[in-house]
């Protein structure tokens, strides 16, 4: 065998051991009766869940709690199977919170409670926009 | 009325730019496979002439939408979405950017721009490479052209000149459908930053100029010409590694003045698939250099720079196809071209593929085994590394995409980048980043002279041992405590050392080689500031009091904030500093102005100066005048003294954003060996800013000194007025404002409280406000007779703000590290071109 096959091995084998490791630590995105699984048997592995706020039938959010200094607040979130949880941040509520279709949660449970480190939001696009600024 | 004229020729201009991008192709193509050489040439200016049309009508492109902005004509989307008409002139060229359109043009402006110099400085390499140039052309034409094809639905591209009635379904342009909005929603304020006039501009000139040595390995294999095409091609790798590198920087630098997380880089999708083209363009650049010298590394050169082209169009696929949507929290807009930017991947993807392995078994390679003492080997082995380090970072950043191909095929998979990104990829990248530091120590040495194992033991002993010893001296006067750290450290240090033997060696016998010793020191030194700065960045707002800023807030909030009073001192990072309330800032003249000192009309934009205004000494405006400020940024004012001297004074902002959030920005002191960070991690909430205390009323006489809130106070003027806020008052009003001095810990204000005494209804009251003070002043009432007024106090908390401030050491030290690096792909630049020009001279090109 020449150096140059031992070499290109070598790569490979260390391309390999990079896909391995980097998919291994990585997070994953799952259900809140999943990430309760997860967190019932010990893992405090910050995982993702995708979800919507939970909205009346007139469209508006509702669940939003401040906190008692209104700098933390929780919500209430519906994953995308349906099933409800009230989720606690430790920050202010980032703006446009209220106008998300779509919010990702990065945190865990604990206890009954899901506690998010981040949250993500997808706001609906500029040409999804349909009401012109009122300053006209 | 609407300006169809302006519109309507910057879209004949995008598909003048198309057609004509096609044109070039077809001629470049046919003069390049074309033997006869009369016909040759025809193709050839037949196809210089196409490019020429295309390079105006970019041009075009880009002169009728500046117009269109410039002109503030809202009733196109491009300049109603990104623009409005408070926007400061040079910022109207950031809003060219703002949108993917414009970005997208951006783009192809410098490709033009590029195109038009290869085809001045190449004869031979002109036809075949311009073939390529004009192809990528059309494709990104195509990404602008905003057609749809009738019958399909088939949406071909999205157009800068759509009108706004197109594109937002309001109501009102079925009422009125030649509705022109006043103004337009105007420019992210985050983006109004110097750094952001320049930062896309050099970034995008770095991902154009990538494909200068893509076309030109391209043309290598189609021509056969396997060997020839590294000369031409190598300088403009060097001038991609440096423009793309100083576009990522640049980058870097405005995150690290503008964004609150603390630090220059945060590891987000959008910085990795600029970060690992960049990686592999270093890599191609080696096996460029590596295959001029010793003739081996062909075979890895025309892989890599296939790689880095791809790779870029796999950034712009990922950043631009709404594909991150969920993993990034910069908010992407899909504007439905994911298709067509897919399909542009995979089509050059596949071109070059093809053609590498068609061509594969016919590239020549060199037959001598590589040894581990030469230079080809330490070389090899460092472009490896760079390859595996982009990688790494190349996998969790493909995660998305992954997730939904896999899904597409019908398979499940849910991976996702750790929410603390930045500890994630550093773990990985750090062993990396102390090879690439190792092998650069080591393998410059090998660059020079062939050298055999005592030589190298010779060169190399000084600088090891010297490396060796400053680590140890750092690692236990800085304790550095970690064994990844430490390394890092050892091998940042040993490539500075071992290159500045080298470049002291260069400069006395040939200063015009001395680019790589010069970089690879701008390489070390910038490891070392990444490895002081991030790592032992330390948080000096620590709260010492032992009372807890909110019991609802985390434990680690409490403990690593300071919550400050204005006018109440407190200690921290060995000064005593003090607030001294809320700033704002002129548009027209440099300098903070306490919001206390101004009274706000109704139009945010615009306040009143309520006494004489300085800053620093030097006088803005006089009482009375009327001036335009940023409303949407704060500044908190924050003093920093040593044994009772002000050293150094710190203007944090926040902006109140609300389309796209609030935003904090810190300010940086900064020493020679430390930035001290700074910025607002809680404002004072709009609920303790109206939590007033029972109002209690006095009656004063005009002449007579009172107490407001334990402030000596005293009445300076009462007057009628006729004019509230910026707005006339109706005759059947009598308006009477009192001024009333307060003298504060620190500076004079003047509270103006009006009372509104209506003839037929009734009137009402305006109290004067000085929230810096907590104090709230209303007129009740006027008695001539006696001379007196009744004044209705009442008090709040003083303003209050919470900070967080960081300590980060030797952050200099990284940015003189990117300098020096820029300085040495300048020097290796000048080098390349140069012998790129004897050749030509010869010619041989």
């Amino acid at each position: 065998m020449k150096k140059t096959h031992i070499f290109i091995i070598i790569i490979i084998a260390v391309a390999v051991a990079i896909i391995v490791s980097s998919t291994s630590e990585a997070s994953t995105y799952v259900t809140f009766s999943e990430a309760y699984q997860l967190a019932s048997n010990g893992s405090s592995k910050s995982i993702h869940v995708v979800g919507q706020l939970k909205k009346d039938h007139a469209g508006r959010v509702v669940g939003i709690e401040p906190g008692a200094d209104k700098v933390s607040f929780s919500f209430m979130m519906i994953d995308e199977e349906g099933k409800e949880q009230q989720v606690f941040y430790n920050q202010p509520m980032p703006q446009d919170f209220t106008r998300s279709e779509k919010v990702v949660v990065i945190g865990n449970y604990r206890g009954e409670n899901f506690y998010a480190e981040k949250i993500l939001l997808k706001c609906p696009s500029k040409y999804q926009e349909t009401e012109l600024n009122a300053r006209v | 009325m609407l300006h169809y004229f302006i519109g309507n020729l910057g879209h004949f201009f995008v598909i003048v730019s198309f057609v004509s991008a096609l044109a070039a192709t077809y001629s470049y193509f046919k003069a390049t496979v074309t033997d006869d050489p009369v016909r040759k040439e025809g193709w050839n200016q037949n196809g210089k002439f196409s490019f020429y049309v295309h390079a105006l009508a970019v041009m075009g492109i880009v002169i009728t939408l500046f117009l269109i902005i410039k002109n503030h004509y809202f009733e196109y989307h491009y300049a109603y979405s990104h623009s409005d008409k408070k926007l400061p002139g040079y910022y109207l060229v950031s809003t060219f950017w703002n949108g993917q359109e414009g970005s997208f043009l951006l783009w192809m402006f410098w490709h033009a721009v590029l195109g038009i110099v290869i085809i001045f400085t190449n004869r031979f390499w002109e036809a075949p490479v311009m073939s390529i140039f004009s192809v990528v052309q059309a494709f990104l034409a195509s990404m602008i052209l905003g057609v749809v094809i009738p019958g399909l639905e088939l949406k071909i591209g999205s157009s800068p000149f759509i009108l706004l009635r197109d594109a937002m379904p309001d109501p009102i342009f079925k009422v009125q459908p030649d509705f022109i909005p006043q103004d337009g929603v105007g420019l992210n304020p985050l983006l109004q930053n110097y750094w952001m006039v320049i930062h896309p501009p050099t970034l995008f000139l770095g991902f154009a100029a990538t494909l200068v040595p893509f076309s030109f390995g391209i043309a290598g294999l189609w021509l056969k010409r396997y060997r020839e095409w590294i000369r031409p091609a190598l300088p403009w790798s060097i001038f991609a590694g440096a423009i793309l590198g100083l576009g990522i920087l640049m980058g870097g630098y405005w995150a690290y003045e503008t964004l609150n997380f603390g630090g220059y880089w945060n590891w987000d999708p959008v910085e990795n698939a600029v970060y690992v083209p960049w990686l592999v363009l270093i890599a191609s650049i080696h096996t460029m250099i590596t295959y001029k010298n010793s003739e081996t590394a062909l075979k890895a050169s025309f892989i890599l720079v296939i790689a880095v082209f791809i790779l870029i169009l796999y950034s712009t696929f990922l950043t631009r196809s709404g594909v991150l949507g969920d993993a990034s929290v910069h908010s992407f807009t899909d504007l439905g071209l994911s298709g067509q930017l897919l399909l542009y991947l995979l089509f050059f993807f596949l071109v070059s593929v093809v053609l590498a392995v068609i061509r594969w078994k016919e590239i020549p390679t060199s037959s001598r085994e590589v040894s581990t003492y030469s230079r080809e080997f330490w070389i090899f082995m460092g472009a490896t590394v760079l390859c595996l380090m982009g990688f790494q970072v190349l996998v969790p950043t493909s995660f998305p995409a992954w997730n939904q191909f896999v899904v597409a095929l019908g398979g499940e998979s849910n991976l996702a980048i750790p929410g603390d990104q930045v500890t994630y990829f550093s773990k990985f990248q750090i062993w990396f980043a102390i090879a690439i530091g190792i092998l650069s120590a080591v393998g410059q040495f090998f660059w020079w002279k062939k050298i055999d194992r005592q030589e190298i033991k010779n060169q190399l002993f000084v600088p090891l041992i010297l490396a060796l010893l400053l680590t140890v001296v750092l690692v236990n006067v800085a304790r550095v405590y970690n064994v990844g750290y430490a390394l890092l450290l050892f091998a940042g240090l040993f490539t500075t050392i071992s290159n500045a033997k080298i470049l002291y060696a260069v400069v006395k016998t040939n200063p015009g080689l001395s680019g790589g010793a010069v970089a690879h020191i701008g390489i070390g030194l910038m490891l070392v500031g990444v490895l002081f700065s991030s790592g032992y960045s330390t948080v000096v707002s620590l709260n010492n009091t032992g009372m807890l800023i909110s019991r609802s807030l985390s434990e680690e909030f409490n403990r690593e904030n300071l919550l400050l009073f204005v006018n109440e001192p407190r200690e921290m990072a060995g000064y005593e500093i003090e607030y001294l309330g809320e700033r704002i800032e002129p548009r027209h003249k440099s300098g903070y102005i306490n919001k206390s000192d101004v009274e706000y009309t109704d139009d945010p934009y615009t306040v009143i100066a309520k006494k004489d205004l300085e800053f620093k000494g030097k006088k803005l405006y006089s009482a009375g005048e009327r001036f335009e400020i940023y409303p949407e940024n704060t500044f908190y004012e924050i003093e920093f003294r040593k044994n009772g001297k002000v050293v150094f004074v710190q203007y944090p902002r926040l902006q109140v954003n609300p389309r796209f959030g609030n935003m904090a920005s810190p300010d940086i002191n900064r020493k020679v060996s430390l930035d001290l960070y700074t910025h607002v991690s809680a404002p004072m909430t709009e609920e303790a800013k109206e939590d007033w205390s029972e109002a209690e009323e006095i009656k004063v006489k005009r002449t007579e000194q009172f107490f407001a809130n334990d402030y000596v106070s005293s009445i300076e003027s009462i007057e009628r007025i006729y004019e509230v806020g910026g707005q006339k008052i109706d005759s059947s009003f009598v308006a009477i404002r009192a001024s009333i001095l307060v003298r504060g810990e620190r500076q004079e204000y003047i509270a103006q409280p009006i009372l509104i005494i209506g003839t037929q209804s009734r009137g009402g009251i305006i109290p004067g406000i000085i929230p810096e003070l907590g104090l709230k002043i209303s007129l009740m009432n006027v008695h001539p007779q006696t001379d007196e007024i009744t004044l209705s106090v009442s008090t709040r908390q003083k303003d209050w703000v919470v900070i967080k401030a960081l300590e980060k050491p030797l952050v200099n030290i990284l940015w003189i590290g990117t300098l020096v690096l820029m300085t040495g792909f300048t020097l290796a630049m000048v080098r390349r071109f140069r012998e790129f020009r004897l050749m030509k001279a010869k010619g041989l090109e």
